[in-house]
Formats: structure tokens, C-alpha cells, sequence
């Protein structure tokens, strides 16, 4: 099949994204996910069905299905962008790797306009999907949550032995690897959390870069819009402060990486 | 990736200057007034080229003059910082009326004291009749003359009430040459006169009164010379004693003999900045390519070891605080236009040279170090960008962008060179350009452009098709039909049309005769010798002394005519789900909405006065009644509310301008063009054409004021849209898509300036790396030809905050369509209409 044929279910496309790989980036974020991560800020992203969301009093429908010839002409609008600025497309989500055909396809249209590629990922895949992507993807944004695999069960409702998998194979084979923690209170915001999670990504071959994502609540009000019940409301995002303090604590534990707050 | 480079070291003085200059409310003061009367009282035998220089000697000889604590450059048109002279020889009656206001209107107040009010008074009758804006009115047909004043289609309020400014002048030719070079020329000039040409005597005249003009200006700077050393004598300090010394040193050099150093010229360039500011009162008077002319004597000095960075900065320093200390006192219908106490005085760097050569220097970078340095709205800092301009200048603009202050302006090379080519220019000066005011291209020294020259508000001739040329009961546009017998949108657009163009003839009839009373009652000789080819043509600028001539009017609301005609060719003609009939009630109706408390008030008041006239009993039942019954639009029926609603949602689900869609946007391009290509048909009496800007500085909001509810679904008497920007919150696809829009517009066309308004959240210009990113951002907006941009980088919240403490934020600055303007001090609207305004750069 043509891969501008080729269907898939985004719920977004977000341009000028400028903290989700190099240069000026539009972000397609997709629909559906492995995990459920307590604190996501997309929770409409979660589930792969067609929703209805209710925010300042209206409804509207997440979720669309869509071709990649259909995507390619929304990302193309911005191909001066990219060029300036050495720029391209992010694929989000929602887990991109939940919609292999898709991604895959979608990866292969836009390097063949010649922009880069990036994909946003949990790596909770199998490793068929992730052979499948790997020869298309220029950088990967990788999240390691938490190196605890029942903690990791407790928040994201899933173990994280298949991602640790899948982060060092995909370590031994991208060509370029970002290791990012959205870094939540009660979760993993301590020093010994995040450094347990700085010496896994300092063991990984070819790894340069730690990103500390601050955890914020802008996502907070879509879960009532979605008729669900936000779990965190009790936390507060972690001050500037805190934030140093754990980079601190990055830094000491892998001081071969590049450790930044934000992405 | 690019470098921070210039990153000096901010010398103390300048904080300290800095809170001299504001520490107290900007004051009125009364000399000028009256010392421009005596002179007039005792010039009456006098042509008016030789009363008006006379005026200026007699103004510089005996205005009091002041060098505030440790300035290093000196001068200043009033004793009290910030302080302000008037004009009255250009219009006085608004001042009278605001005496007890001024200091407590919500749009840049003025302190005015009880005695200067008195002097004021007494000087005033003399004016009466004389002014600029007597005989511009007196020119008028009465119709315009009403639908000027009194129906807000246009104004051409700024040159009626005040001078023209609006103007760039050879500095470097002052600076270098001096102006006893000026006065050789115009003696040569008249020389070359013989007694049988016609025009002998206004020539002769003309050349002295540059002669008396130029001589007064060194006269002044010699009183300020004599001032220092008497200062001097007195001063205990012995560092500010050398300092004090030095300058007396300067004062008696320049402007009168070339300057020999680098701070000689930036005295130099100061007086001729001050005085023209004294000699009108027009706004816009604009440094323009400072870092070209100032370089010679600055590349000297350093190559001669006897000047540091660090002290050059501090002389630009000085200068930048200085130009925050000229001001100027508008009616407050005009404060709110051009609201920020802005004088508007643009100063570009970079860009190319006139052999087509990149010219940016090390002034380029240190320019941008001073805004950094003095975080104040003056100068207007612009950067001229192009395929060459080097990495680093643009990464250093964008990081003063980041600071916040609104500034730099950014503009696109590429799409201006041609544009003003198009209108005469040639390539050299065409390549030599500099930005005047808000957005305005011109060839500096060389050109009376007369922008700014008058608001178009191109919302209101949609009000005419609607009203069949009606306004406030009277048939002041033309008879295109009654709308609701039009059977197309073919029909209705050219409908659109001829009421524009029905306007816009009104609108240059009012500037030309607004023009040509400029020339018989206020033609400046000392601002015209500084300005080819007036002392050529012995010739005053406001006669058509200058090589090029322009006026330039600006027109906006693009952004709202363009999702209006949609909606109505949409709703109306092609889907049919409204009749033409229920959008014109719905209009009239305000969609079913309460309107604006301010605006209710007015209209309550308007309203019981007709009631009272008409003979019926007024109490205060009534007076609530028709209050409240225009805020919450309790006449309209429930059932026409709920239609409204319903029209409302049908609009705003249309796509809308400003987000990427290509038919859209080439349907602004020819909603642009209906007020553009006319405009170009047009002359002037200088002897120049017209060319339209598409921009309105801050007029959208007063003059939106003044507009009714449009199909867009835009609610009466809100804001338009600001410059060539979608209308506030229409555009919901990223700044990318925004800008891909706006280029879409044909700008070459707007000679006379282009506006694009972004605001970016501080998280889209955080690090090294964005910085890259944002410069690549603009450089795809000017590859796709967009001709002008700014941006705000403030948080929402930081606004919010602001407007409820505003203590605490008063050197918040805030970019306001065209020019930095202390946010504190804007009227509480135009904060509105700030903060409503998109973010970018959120977290998503």
C-alpha cells in the first residue's frame, strides 16, 4: 500500500513545538497508550475509542482518523520552518508505538520530504514494533519513570521490565537518545529515585542527555472534562529549588550525562 | 549556533539618571507658549518662513535651560524631567477644557501647575484663528469637515491638532560637517540668486531663516556651554567638576564645528534630536541609522586607543536615557491612540548599505546593549534584517526581545527595498532606508513622508452598506441599496468597496487640506535645511522642499473585514442559513448582547438628554431602565436572543483568518487591497503621492470604540484588530501558522508600513537553544515575504498582576502596535486588549 494511504488516530497537531527534539518541530500526537500514567497531562490520549471531552462548558469529540497524506499537508505547511532552524516532526502521544502501521508510515512521508524525525515514546512495545520504527526515527525521546518495577506498576499501571529492555536495545541502535523523567512528588521526585534512574541511562551505550520534566497539573482539568477522577491533586510541582536539587543529584550519579532541567 | 556577543558592563550612572527622570509626574510648562507669542506679536510685518525662525532664535535664546544631575549629555526643552512644552500655534483650544483633567486622566497624565495654567491662559486668545488647525478646518468641505469630527469613519486628528514630526535628518552631516556648514550653504544658495527670477524673494527668505535658525541653534548650545562652566565653578566634586568642564568643552564645539571625537558627536546628535523636537511638535522624529553615521568617529576614537567599550556604551547609555526625557502632552482622545507617552523616536541598526554591502558594526550590538542597559520605551530600537544580516546580530536581538521590553522591531529588507523602489525611490536610497515612528520605510534626510497620516477604520464602510450610507441620521456615505435586496456577494462586496472608496476620497481630502495648512502657517526652516533638497529648492519641507514626498494614511481592521465578508458570503449567499435581514438586526441588536458599562453611560446620558428635549419627564427609574437595559440588552425579545446565539455560533465556527488556510488569507490580501490600490491614485500638495500602511499604533481600541457589531461576531464598540495580526484569540494554530498568514498579505504594496503584533510566553525564548529556534522562526516569516514583526514576551499572569498592582510593575514595558510603551500607563481597554491577545509558547 501507499504509504500516504495509510490510516491512523491522532488527536493532535501541535506546530512551533520547540522542547521536543532539535529545531522548530510540529508534534502529531496519537491516540491511545499502553500506560496510565497517574499524572498524565493528556489523559485523552489514553484510550484509543473516540472520546468526548467537556472543557469550559462545551464538548467536543478527541480523537480523529486520518491518512498520512492528510498529515503530511498540515506538517508541510511549516517546511520553512524546519529547514531554518534544522527542524522536523515529533511523533507523540498517546504511544506512537501502539499504531506501528501508522507511525511507520507516517516516519518514512516525512523523510522523504527531508525533514527529521523524532519520536516521543514510553518504549512499551514489543520488539517486532520497535525494529519496525528504529531504521526511520532520528532521535528518541525516551521517558524512564521510575526503576522500580511495582512503583512503576503502582503509578503507570504497568511493570517497567519491557521498557528497561527495549531502552538499552534501542540504545544499542538509534541514532540519537534522549533519556527523559517526568519528575512527579510522591513518585520519583527524591535524590536516590532519580539517581537510580541517572545510572540506568549513564549504562546505556551512546546516551548523552538526561531531561528532568518538571511534573505539572495543566492537564488537570481534561479529567473531570472526560469524566474521570484526577489521583494527584494533592501534589504540588516541585520548585525551582527541588528541581536543582535533583539535577544535583543526576549529575553525581552520572556524571558522564548532560543533565538539564525541561526538555 | 550563534554567540551572545557585547554583553557590556552597565555603568552605575545610568540607574541613577534614570530614576531622576522618573521620579515624578511628567509636568506642562508655559515658556515655550509664551515666548513662541511675543515673538509672533512682534513679527506680524514678516513673512511666515522669517516669523517662524524668529520664533526659534527667540524661544532658544531665553527658554531656561537645565543640566540634570550627572548627565554627560545635556539639553532638555523642560525644567522638570519629562516635563513638556506646548504648541499653541498649532492648536490650543483641546489643552483649555483638560485643565482640571490632565493630571488625572486615565491615558498619559500630565502634572500642570496653577500658575502655568494662568500664563497659558493669558497667551491663548492671541491664537485664536491663527492656527494650523483653524486654516486646515477653514479647507475642508463642511461634509468632510462632519464625518472627520463627528462620524469616527477616519481621523486625521494628529496633523490637525499638532506638528508633523515624522521625520529622519542628516545627522551625519551636522556631525561631520557642522552647522556653519549648513549656514555656507545657505548663504552659497543665495548667492546663486539674481533678481529676476520669479521666485528671488521666497527663496532669499527661505535661506534666512535657515541662516537665523541654524545660528540659534548654536547660540543655545553655547548658553549650555556657559551654564557648565558656571556649574563648574560651583561643584565640590572634583570628578563631576572635569565632567562639568568637558561638556562646557563640547557645547562650545558642537553643533556648530564638526565634532573631533566620539562624544563630541554624540553631543552633536543630541541637540539637533532635542531641538527639532522644539522647534514642532511632531512626534516620530526619528534617529533612524544611528549606528551607520555615529561609526566614523566611534571606529576613530578606538582605533586611537582613547575610547573603551565600556565608555562608549555609557555615552549610548546617556543617550537612549535622554531621548526618554522629551515628551509631549496630546488631547486625550489622542493620548489614547498613541497612549505611553510615546514620542516614537525609531532607531534602527544593521541592514545593508547603499552599495548593497551588509553594514553592521560593532554600534549595531552596542545599540541593543543599551536598550538592555536602560529598559525604557524610547528609543523605538528596530533591526533591519536581510539574506546576509550576520547570525549573531539576530541572536542578540533576540535576546533583548527576551527581556521583554518589546523591542526590537524586526524588518524585512527583501520586501521593503522594492516597495519603496516601486514608489520612486532609487536602489542606493531604496538600500539606505530607515524606519520613521511606528512601521514606516523611508530614505532618511532626503524625504517628508507624512506618515502616519490619518486612521482609516476599514470597518466602518461595512456599517454603510448595511445602513445604505446612513450614520448617526445622516446620509454621509453613498446610496448602494438597501442590503437586504442584494443578490449577491459580488453585489455586497462592491458594495464594500465604493463606500471604502467614498471614504477614502473624504479621508485625503482632509489631509490635503490638513498639508497644505502645514505649509502656510507652520513651514520649519531649521528641520527643512536638514533635509535634501530644501536649501537646493530654498524651499521649506512643509512647501515640498523635500526630494521625495508621501502621505501616508494607515488603515486596519483587516483582519475583522476579512472573517466578516466570509461570514456573509457563507451564512448569507452561499449556505443561506441567515437572511440578510436578520444579520443586519442581529447587528443592530449587538447579537442579542449587553454592551460596554463605559459606553452604556455614555449612551444612557445621550439618551435621557434626547428624552428631556423631546419633552418627557426624566427620573431615575428612568435613567436605570435605559441603563440596564443597555448593559444587559433586555429590550430584545428572548426568542431573537436565542437566534442570535445561534448566528453567533455559526460564526465562530467559520474559519477564520489567521490560521494557515490559503483561501482565506488571499481573501485578506484583496480585503487588503480595497484600501491600499486606490490609495496610490492620489497626490498631495507637496507634490508627492499617497501610500497606504496597514496599521493603526493604538487606534484600534478608541476607534473600535466608536464601530458597531460586525458579522465577524466581533460585539459593538470592542477593539479591532491590531495591525496585520488575526483578531484577538481567532487564530488557534501556533505562531507559525499565524505568520504564514500574515506573509500571505500583499505587504510591498503597504509602502507605507506593515504591522505584525506576536506575543511569545518567556518559555519560548528560555535558553541558548530557543533563542536559535525563534530566529528561525523569523527568518521563515521573512522568507515568505512578511515585512514587519514584533514581539511581547510577557506571561498572562504577569499582566494580570500588573494591572492590579500596578506600583509594582512601572518599568513593566510592553510593545503596543508599533512602539514600547510603560504598560502602568495605558488606559485600562488597551491592557485588555494586551493580555486577550494569543499566547504562544505554552505548555501543552
Amino acid at each position: 500500500m501507499n504509504i500516504y494511504e495509510q490510516t491512523g488516530r491522532i488527536f493532535d497537531i501541535q506546530r512551533y513545538s520547540i522542547h521536543d527534539g532539535p529545531g522548530i518541530r510540529t508534534i502529531v500526537f496519537l491516540k491511545g497508550c499502553y500506560l496510565r500514567c497517574r499524572w498524565c497531562c493528556n489523559p485523552e490520549s489514553q484510550e484509543y475509542k473516540l472520546q468526548e471531552l467537556t472543557q469550559g462548558g462545551k464538548t467536543r469529540t478527541v480523537g480523529r482518523d486520518v491518512t498520512v497524506g492528510e498529515v503530511m499537508d498540515e506538517i508541510r505547511r511549516d517546511a520553512v520552518y524546519y529547514s531554518r532552524s534544522g527542524g522536523g516532526v515529533t511523533l507523540s502521544g498517546g504511544e506512537c508505538m501502539a499504531q506501528p502501521e501508522f507511525s511507520e508510515a507516517l516516519l518514512r512521508a516525512v523523510h522523504e520530504y527531508g525533514y527529521t524525525t523524532a519520536i516521543e515514546t514510553t518504549a512499551f512495545a514489543s520488539r517486532e514494533v520497535v525494529d519496525r520504527l528504529l531504521p526511520h526515527v532520528d532521535y528518541f525521546l525516551l521517558d524512564i519513570k521510575h526503576m522500580d518495577s511495582e512503583k512503576h506498576r503502582q503509578f503507570c499501571g504497568k511493570p517497567n521490565d519491557v521498557i528497561l529492555e527495549n531502552a538499552r536495545y534501542i540504545a544499542q541502535n538509534a541514532k540519537n537518545l534522549v533519556i527523559r523523567v517526568p519528575t512527579v512528588p510522591t513518585f520519583n521526585a527524591s535524590a536516590e529515585e532519580i539517581a537510580a534512574i541517572a545510572r540506568f541511562a549513564d549504562s546505556l551505550p551512546r546516551v548523552g542527555e538526561l531531561h528532568l520534566l518538571p511534573y505539572h497539573r495543566l492537564g488537570q482539568d481534561k479529567y473531570a472534562g472526560i469524566g474521570r477522577e484526577y489521583t494527584l491533586s494533592h501534589i504540588t510541582p516541585p520548585t525551582n529549588e527541588e528541581m536543582e536539587q535533583l539535577a544535583a543529584a543526576a549529575r553525581a550519579a552520572a556524571p558522564r550525562l548532560h543533565v538539564q532541567i525541561g526538555g | 549556533m550563534g554567540e551572545l556577543k557585547f554583553v557590556i558592563q552597565k555603568s552605575p550612572r545610568i540607574d541613577r539618571l534614570i530614576a531622576h527622570l522618573f521620579a515624578k509626574m511628567p509636568e506642562i510648562e508655559a515658556d515655550r507658549a509664551e515666548l513662541v507669542t511675543e515673538s509672533y506679536k512682534q513679527t506680524e510685518h514678516l513673512p511666515i518662513i522669517k516669523r517662524r525662525s524668529a520664533a526659534f532664535r527667540y524661544i532658544l535664546e531665553n527658554i531656561p535651560i537645565v543640566i540634570r544631575p550627572e548627565e554627560l549629555i545635556v539639553g532638555s526643552n523642560s525644567l522638570a524631567p519629562r516635563g513638556c512644552q506646548t504648541f499653541p500655534e498649532y492648536s490650543f483650544e483641546w489643552l483649555e477644557p483638560e485643565f482640571d483633567t490632565i493630571a488625572t486622566r486615565e491615558a498619559d497624565p500630565f502634572y500642570i501647575s496653577k500658575e502655568t495654567v494662568e500664563r497659558l491662559k493669558k497667551v491663548h486668545p492671541y491664537w485664536k484663528g491663527k492656527t494650523v488647525s483653524d486654516l486646515a478646518a477653514a479647507g475642508m468641505d463642511p461634509e468632510v469637515l462632519d464625518v472627520f469630527l463627528n462620524h469616527g469613519m477616519f481621523t486625521v486628528g494628529n496633523y490637525f491638532y499638532n506638528g508633523v514630526g515624522h521625520i529622519n535628518v542628516n545627522y551625519a552631516k551636522v556631525i561631520n560637517k557642522g552647522l556653519e556648514a549648513i549656514i555656507d550653504e545657505a548663504k552659497a544658495a543665495m548667492a546663486k540668486l539674481h533678481r529676476g527670477m520669479g521666485d528671488y524673494q521666497k527663496r532669499k527668505q527661505f535661506q534666512e531663516a535657515v541662516i537665523e535658525s541654524c545660528e540659534a541653534v548654536i547660540a543655545y548650545a553655547a548658553r549650555y556651554a556657559d551654564l557648565a562652566r558656571r556649574e563648574a565653578a560651583y561643584c565640590a566634586d572634583p570628578a563631576r567638576r572635569a565632567e562639568l568642564l568637558e561638556i562646557a568643552e563640547n557645547c562650545t564645539r558642537v553643533p556648530g564645528k564638526p565634532a573631533r571625537s566620539f562624544y563630541e558627536a554624540c553631543q552633536s546628535f543630541w541637540f539637533i534630536q532635542q531641538l527639532l523636537q522644539c522647534e514642532s511638535s511632531g512626534h516620530s522624529i526619528s534617529p533612524g541609522r544611528f549606528d551607520q553615521y555615529m561609526y566614523p568617529l566611534f571606529k576613530k576614537d578606538m582605533d586611537a586607543g582613547v575610547l573603551t567599550y565600556e565608555k562608549a556604551q555609557e555615552y549610548i547609555d546617556c543617550i537612549w536615557v535622554k531621548l526618554n526625557d522629551l515628551n509631549k502632552v496630546r488631547d486625550a482622545a489622542s493620548a489614547e491612540g498613541f497612549a505611553g507617552y510615546g514620542l516614537f523616536q525609531n532607531l534602527i541598526v544593521g541592514g545593508q548599505n547603499e552599495q548593497g554591502v551588509d553594514a553592521t558594526n560593532d554600534l549595531s550590538y552596542m545599540c541593543m546593549e543599551a536598550t538592555m542597559h536602560v529598559r525604557l520605551p524610547q528609543p523605538s530600537l528596530s533591526i533591519r534584517v536581510w539574506n546576509c544580516s550576520p547570525h549573531d546580530l539576530l541572536i542578540k536581538a533576540a535576546s533583548v526581545t527576551r527581556e521583554g521590553l518589546g523591542v526590537p522591531a524586526f524588518y524585512n529588507d527583501e520586501v521593503i527595498i522594492p516597495a519603496i523602489m516601486a514608489r520612486g525611490l532609487t536602489l542606493e536610497d531604496a538600500r539606505d532606508y530607515c524606519i520613521i515612528g511606528c512601521v514606516e520605510p523611508q530614505k532618511g534626510a532626503k524625504t517628508d513622508g507624512w506618515h502616519d497620516a490619518a486612521f482609516f477604520n476599514m470597518c466602518r464602510p461595512l456599517e454603510l452598506v448595511f445602513s445604505n450610507g446612513m450614520d448617526k441620521g445622516k446620509q454621509i456615505g453613498l446610496r448602494t441599496g438597501e442590503v437586504e435586496q442584494m443578490t449577491s456577494f459580488e453585489e455586497f462586496f462592491d458594495a464594500y468597496k465604493k463606500q471604502q472608496l467614498h471614504m477614502i476620497e473624504m479621508m485625503v481630502h482632509a489631509d490635503n487640506a490638513v498639508d497644505y495648512a502645514h505649509g502656510v502657517r507652520c513651514p520649519l526652516p531649521f528641520e527643512s535645511c536638514l533635509c535634501d533638497d530644501c536649501i537646493e529648492r530654498g524651499l521649506s519641507l512643509q512647501e515640498g522642499g523635500a526630494h521625495y514626498n508621501f502621505t501616508g494614511p494607515q488603515g486596519f481592521g483587516i483582519a475583522n473585514m476579512t472573517d466578516a465578508l466570509l461570514a456573509v458570503k457563507t451564512l448569507v449567499f452561499d449556505e443561506k442559513k441567515v437572511t440578510m435581514a436578520e444579520m443586519k438586526q442581529a447587528l443592530a441588536d449587538n447579537f442579542g448582547k449587553g454592551i460596554l458599562p463605559k459606553k452604556a453611560v455614555e449612551l444612557t446620558t445621550q439618551i435621557t438628554r434626547e428624552l428631556m428635549a423631546g419633552g418627557a419627564s426624566v427620573n431615575d427609574d428612568t435613567i436605570r431602565t435605559v441603563y440596564r437595559n443597555l448593559t444587559n440588552a433586555e429590550t430584545v425579545d428572548p426568542a431573537k436572543k436565542a437566534r442570535y446565539a445561534e448566528i453567533l455560533s455559526m460564526i465562530e465556527a467559520l474559519p477564520k483568518y489567521g490560521n494557515d488556510l490559503p483561501e482565506i488569507d488571499s481573501f485578506a490580501r484583496e480585503v487588503g487591497n480595497t484600501y491600499t490600490k486606490p490609495l496610490e491614485h492620489y497626490t498631495n500638495p507637496r507634490g508627492g503621492i499617497f501610500q497606504a500602511g496597514l496599521y493603526p499604533v493604538s487606534a484600534n481600541v478608541p476607534l473600535g470604540y466608536q464601530t458597531g457589531a460586525t458579522p465577524d461576531g466581533r460585539l459593538a464598540f470592542t477593539p479591532i484588530a491590531d495591525g496585520v495580526g488575526p483578531a484577538s484569540g481567532r487564530d488557534v494554530k501556533g505562531p507559525t501558522a499565524t505568520a504564514n498568514s500574515v506573509a500571505r498579505l500583499d505587504h510591498g504594496i503597504a509602502s507605507n508600513g506593515t504591522l505584525f503584533n506576536q506575543k511569545f510566553h518567556p518559555s519560548a525564548l528560555s535558553s541558548m537553544a530557543s533563542l536559535e529556534k525563534f530566529v528561525a522562526y523569523l527568518r521563515g516569516y521573512f522568507d515568505q515575504k512578511g515585512m514587519h514583526v514584533q514581539y511581547n514576551v510577557v506571561s498572562r499572569e504577569t499582566l494580570i498582576d500588573a494591572q492590579k498592582n500596578p506600583e509594582k510593575y512601572k518599568n513593566l514595558v510592553v510593545r503596543v502596535a508599533g512602539y514600547s510603551a510603560l504598560f502602568t500607563t495605558l488606559s485600562r481597554s488597551l491592557q485588555d486588549d494586551i493580555i486577550a491577545r494569543t499566547e504562544h509558547g505554552t505548555v501543552k
